[in-house]
C-alpha cells in the first residue's frame, strides 16, 4: 500500500503541470499565414503561442464578426479552473498520505480519479460550449457574411479535437503539454489504484495463512 | 518452376538496388550529367531561398541593392542617399534630416563600395557600410532592419571613393578621397593645384555596440587621386593600403595627363600608429562644418547635427606611419588576400597585375631601402617590395577578389574577361569572357579572411545585347559563375539596378534568423506616435495641424478631420498599429507636394500636406492591405483661410 500510495502522490503531482503548461493548442495555418497563427489555451486563460498570435486573430476574426478572444476576467472558468484543479491535487495528495500512513484503503484512488474524470468531462462540455457560442453568434454587421451550400450561415466554430477546414484557414486542435501531463498523472492514479488492491489481497492472504498457523499450533 | 521463379525476382529486386545505388552515386559526383547543367545549380524553386545574400551597390541610384545567390533575384533596395518615393526615404519629415549635408539637403548622391562588418576578419554581419561619392558621405546600415541608420558627411574631402572599406574589427570604416582639393576650401587658380592640393583619408571609428560613426582623424596626404584601397588583415592587420593615380598632379585633361607616369603609388599607412599619435593628443584640430545624421529606431527619427572641427593629420609627422609603393599605371583595386601578406595593384592601363608582398615591405622599410621620397614621405623600391606579377594576357586589370584556397580571380576591364590565378605561383588558371566590360566583382566574403568561394558575381558597364532592348537606356547585367571547380563556369546572367560599382556578400544564414518582422509598437518612442487607437487626435497649432493618426487593417484612425483651412500645414503622423509579418500600410493624400508614406508594422512616419483649396479631399491607403483595403480611406474637410470652423475628428460616426 505504501508504494501504491507513493505513486498516487506522484501522479496526483503531474497536475501540476497545468499550472504551466497549456491545456489545449489551437493552430491556424493558412497560404499567408506559412509560419501558423495560434493559441495557447491554459486554465487560467487565453495565450499566444507566438507573440501577438492573439492579436492578429482577433484581426482576422473581426472580418467574419467573432468577437475578441476574452481576456482571463471576461470568464468565469479562468478563474474557477484553476481552483478546481489546485482543490483536486490537495485533496489527491492528502488521499495518497492518508493511504501512506494506512488511514484509508485503495478505494479512494479510484474515487479521486473518477471525481477528476467527471470534472475533465464537464470541462471539456463548458469548453465546447464556449467554441459553439464563439464560433456561430456573429455580429449581425459582419463585413463578410458567407454562407453554406445549403444557404445555412456560415460557422467558425474550431474543432474541439482534430482538424478542420475554415475558409482559407487549416484548424488543428489539440491537447498540449498539460493536458499530456493531466492524462500521465490520472493514469498513475489508476496504477496506483491497482497496485493498492493486489497489495491488499497479497497482506489479507497472509493473514489467513497466519491465522491458520496459530490454529495448528494450539492443537 | 516456383522456386525459378522467386529466384527471377530476387535478381529483379537485387537488379533494382544496385541500378538505384549507381543512380545516387551518378548524383553525388561532379561529373555526373545533371550536375553540371548550368539551370539547375541556379535554380531556386519556388518557395526555397538562396543560399547567399549580395548586396550590390546602386552607383548613381544612390541606393543598395539586395539580391539573392544564386537565383540573381532583387529583394530589397535600401534607400541611402538618394530619396525614395516608395517608402518616403528623404520626404517623410524623420527621414529627411538623413540627407542633410553642410550644403543644404542633398537628395541622391553616388553610391559605390558597400563592406560588410567583420570581426576578426570574418563576416559578422552587424552592418554595412557605404559611400556616397559625389558629397562625400559614408552610410551605415542596419542588417536587421536593412534600413539606413547613419550617414556622415566627411569634410575637406571630393569624390569619396577610396571609401568604405573597414578594418577587420570593425575598429574604423575608411574613406578616401579621390579627387584632391585645397584643404581648407580656398578660392586660389586651379593650375596651382601642384604641390598645393591635399588628399584626405579620413578614418571613421565605429563604435562596437551601436555602430556610431565618429571622426576619429584625417591623413592629409599629397594632392594624388586615391582610387580604392582595402586593409590589412591577419598579419597585415594595423596597416590600410590606397592606390593612386595622377602623381603627376595634373589639373585638365586628366585622361591623358595623368597617364603619363609609369608608375604610381599604393599608399601603405600604419593606421595603428597614427591612432597612437592621435591618442597621446597628436594632430592639429582645424576648423570644419560636416553634417552628422542618426536615425533612432525606437523614435523612428532621424536628427541632422552639425560638426564645426576635425583632426587632421600630417604624414610626415608620424615617421615610420605611411610608405609609397611604386605600383604600374594608374593602379584602380587595392585587394589584400585573406592572409594578408599579399597586397594587390590592379595596374588598370597596363595587361598585368602588381603583388607586393607585405613581409617584403616591413624588410625593406626596417632596411630604410628607401628610393626617394614624395611630399616627405619614404618611397621603397619597386623591387624590393615585389612579391610578384601576373601576366594575364588580358587587358585593364581592375579589381581582384579572392577565395579560400588560394586563389585570386581579376575582373579586367578592357578585355572584358575575369581571370582567376594562384597565388604564390601567379600562373593563370581559367579565364571567362564576361558581357561586356566588367567592372568590379564579388565573392561572399571575399574581401575578408574567410572567402565563400562558391560564386562569383561579375558586375558589368555595358549591356549591349544581353536582355530584350529597353531603348537607349538599359540596366547593367551581371554574370554568375560558380568558381566550386578548377574551372569557373558561367551559370547565370542577369540585370542589376543603377550602376552596381562593387558588393558585399554573405551566408544567408548570418542575417536571415535576426531580420526583424515588426517593429514593436510598445517600443515606438516616436514623438507624435498613437499606441492605441483611443489617442488618436487632431491639434491645432497656429496654423500647423497635427494629426495623431493610426492605421489597422482596414481603416484610419480617425477617417473623416474637417477644422482644416487653406494655408495650413497639415501634418499627418501615421503609425501603423499592426504587429503582424508584412502588413504595412500606406497614405497618401490628393495634391500632396512630397512621396507616399509606407509605414511597417508598429512604426510612425510623417507626411507634410499644404492644402492650397477648399473642398472635401480624399486619402488613402497605397499598400493592398488586407480585402479591404480599397475601403481603406478617409476625408479631410478644407476650408477658407478665414472661417471659423472647429478641428473635429472621427471614425465611424
Amino acid at each position: 500500500m505504501k508504494k501504491a500510495s507513493i505513486l498516487m502522490i506522484i501522479g496526483v503531482s503531474f497536475l501540476l503541470g497545468l499550472f504551466n503548461f497549456p491545456l489545449w493548442n489551437i493552430v491556424l495555418g493558412a497560404p499567408q499565414y506559412p509560419e501558423p497563427l495560434g493559441m495557447n489555451i491554459h486554465i487560467d486563460g487565453i495565450r499566444d503561442m507566438n507573440e501577438f498570435d492573439l492579436q492578429n486573430i482577433d484581426g482576422l476574426n473581426h472580418y467574419i464578426g467573432m468577437r475578441k478572444l476574452p481576456k482571463p476576467e471576461e470568464m468565469w472558468e479562468f478563474s474557477v479552473f484553476p481552483m478546481v484543479i489546485g482543490g483536486m491535487i490537495i485533496l489527491g495528495i492528502l488521499v495518497g498520505l492518508l493511504g501512506f500512513l494506512g488511514k484509508v484503503d485503495y478505494k479512494w484512488f479510484i474515487g479521486w480519479f473518477m471525481i477528476m474524470s467527471i470534472l475533465g468531462v464537464l470541462g471539456m462540455y463548458d469548453f465546447n460550449a464556449w467554441m459553439v457560442d464563439y464560433g456561430t453568434n456573429l455580429d449581425p454587421n459582419a463585413i463578410m457574411k458567407l454562407a453554406n451550400p445549403d444557404g445555412t450561415p456560415m460557422s467558425y466554430k474550431p474543432p474541439l479535437f482534430g482538424h478542420a477546414k475554415m475558409l482559407n484557414f487549416d484548424v488543428t486542435s489539440l491537447p498540449a503539454t498539460g493536458a499530456w501531463m493531466m492524462f500521465t498523472g490520472m493514469m498513475l492514479t489508476i496504477i496506483a489504484f491497482f497496485i493498492g488492491k493486489s497489495a491488499k489481497k497479497a497482506t489479507v492472504k497472509k493473514h489467513v495463512v497466519t491465522a491458520i498457523k496459530v490454529k495448528t499450533n494450539d492443537k | 518452376m516456383k522456386k525459378y521463379r522467386y529466384s527471377i525476382t530476387t535478381l529483379l529486386v537485387l537488379a533494382l538496388v544496385v541500378a538505384s545505388c549507381g543512380d545516387q552515386n551518378g548524383k553525388a559526383s561532379s561529373n555526373g550529367a545533371l550536375s553540371s547543367s548550368a539551370a539547375e545549380k541556379v535554380y531556386v524553386a519556388p518557395g526555397e531561398q538562396d543560399e547567399f545574400y549580395a548586396f550590390l551597390s546602386g552607383g548613381y541610384s544612390g541606393n543598395l541593392t539586395v539580391y539573392g545567390l544564386p537565383s540573381g533575384r532583387m529583394f530589397k533596395e535600401i534607400p541611402v542617399f538618394s530619396q525614395f518615393p516608395t517608402s518616403g526615404y528623404g520626404y517623410s519629415e524623420e527621414t529627411k534630416p538623413m540627407l542633410n549635408t553642410s550644403y543644404g539637403f542633398v537628395p541622391w548622391d553616388d553610391l559605390h563600395h558597400p563592406d560588410i562588418s567583420q570581426t576578426n576578419g570574418e563576416l559578422d554581419g552587424r552592418w554595412i557600410f557605404v559611400n556616397g561619392n559625389n558629397t562625400p558621405r559614408i552610410g551605415r546600415v542596419n542588417l536587421s532592419t536593412f534600413e539606413t541608420e547613419e550617414i556622415i558627411e566627411i569634410p575637406n574631402s571630393a569624390g569619396n571613393h577610396s571609401s568604405s572599406f573597414i578594418t577587420e574589427n570593425t575598429e574604423y570604416v575608411v574613406a578616401g578621397t579621390r579627387f584632391s582639393v585645397p584643404v581648407p576650401q580656398r578660392d586660389m587658380p586651379i593650375n596651382e593645384y601642384k604641390g598645393n592640393f591635399k588628399g584626405a583619408l579620413t578614418f571613421i571609428s565605429v563604435e562596437p555596440e551601436h555602430g556610431r560613426l565618429d571622426i576619429k582623424f584625417q591623413l592629409l596626404m599629397p594632392g594624388f587621386n586615391y582610387d580604392l584601397s582595402h586593409p590589412g588583415r591577419g598579419e597585415s592587420h594595423g596597416w590600410f593600403f590606397f592606390t593612386t593615380y595622377n602623381t603627376e598632379e595634373a589639373n585638365s585633361l586628366m585622361e591623358v595627363n595623368s597617364s603619363q607616369n609609369d608608375k604610381d603609388f599604393i599608399a601603405a599607412i600604419n593606421w595603428k600608429k597614427i591612432e597612437e599619435y592621435v591618442n597621446g593628443g597628436g594632430g592639429t584640430k582645424i576648423p570644419a562644418n560636416y553634417a552628422h545624421n542618426v536615425y533612432d529606431e525606437t523614435t523612428h527619427t532621424g536628427t541632422s547635427t552639425m560638426n564645426k572641427e576635425v583632426l587632421t593629420v600630417d604624414p610626415t609627422k608620424v615617421p615610420g606611419a605611411v610608405f609609397f609603393l611604386p605600383t604600374p599605371k594608374s593602379p584602380h583595386g587595392c585587394d589584400v588576400d585573406p592572409s594578408g601578406q599579399y597586397i594587390i595593384g590592379n595596374g588598370k592601363l597596363s595587361a598585368d597585375l602588381t603583388i607586393h608582398s607585405f613581409d617584403k615591405m616591413l624588410a625593406a622599410i626596417e632596411e630604410k631601402k628607401f628610393d626617394g621620397e614624395a611630399y616627405g614621405i619614404p618611397i621603397l623600391k619597386f623591387e624590393d617590395v615585389l612579391a610578384g606579377t601576373v601576366k594575364s594576357g588580358g587587358l585593364g586589370p581592375l579589381h581582384t577578389e579572392f577565395d579560400a584556397k588560394g586563389n585570386a580571380y581579376t575582373t579586367f576591364f578592357i578585355s572584358s574577361e575575369v581571370v582567376k590565378w594562384k597565388l604564390g605561383t601567379w600562373e593563370v588558371i581559367d579565364r571567362k569572357p564576361t558581357f561586356y566590360s566588367v567592372g568590379h566583382l564579388m565573392i561572399p566574403g571575399g574581401n575578408s579572411r574567410k572567402p565563400f568561394g562558391k560564386y562569383v558575381v561579375a558586375m558589368n558597364k555595358i549591356t549591349k545585347d544581353r536582355y530584350l532592348p529597353t531603348g537607349p537606356e538599359m540596366e547593367h547585367s551581371a554574370q554568375i559563375y560558380d568558381i566550386s571547380g578548377e574551372k569557373m563556369e558561367l551559370i547565370y546572367d542577369f540585370p542589376t539596378h543603377g550602376e552596381p560599382h562593387y558588393a558585399a556578400g554573405c551566408p544567408a544564414e548570418l542575417l536571415a534568423p535576426k531580420s526583424k518582422k515588426i517593429y514593436r509598437l510598445n517600443e515606438n518612442k516616436h514623438r507624435y506616435a498613437v499606441t492605441n487607437p483611443g489617442e488618436a487626435r487632431v491639434e491645432r497649432d497656429g496654423n500647423e495641424v497635427h494629426i495623431y493618426m493610426s492605421t489597422i487593417r482596414s481603416h484610419f484612425t480617425p477617417d473623416n478631420i474637417e477644422g482644416v483651412k487653406v494655408g495650413d500645414k497639415v501634418y499627418f503622423h501615421i503609425t501603423n498599429h499592426e504587429q503582424d509579418f508584412d502588413v504595412p500600410h500606406g497614405f497618401s493624400i490628393i495634391g500632396q507636394n512630397t512621396s507616399e508614406l509606407l509605414v511597417m508594422p508598429g512604426q510612425t512616419k510623417t507626411s507634410v500636406w499644404e492644402p492650397k483649396q477648399v473642398g472635401v479631399w480624399p486619402f488613402y491607403c497605397t499598400d493592398f492591405c488586407s480585402a479591404l483595403h480599397q475601403e481603406m480611406q478617409g476625408y479631410v474637410r478644407v476650408s477658407p483661410a478665414n472661417s471659423n470652423i472647429d478641428l473635429s475628428w472621427s471614425l465611424g460616426e
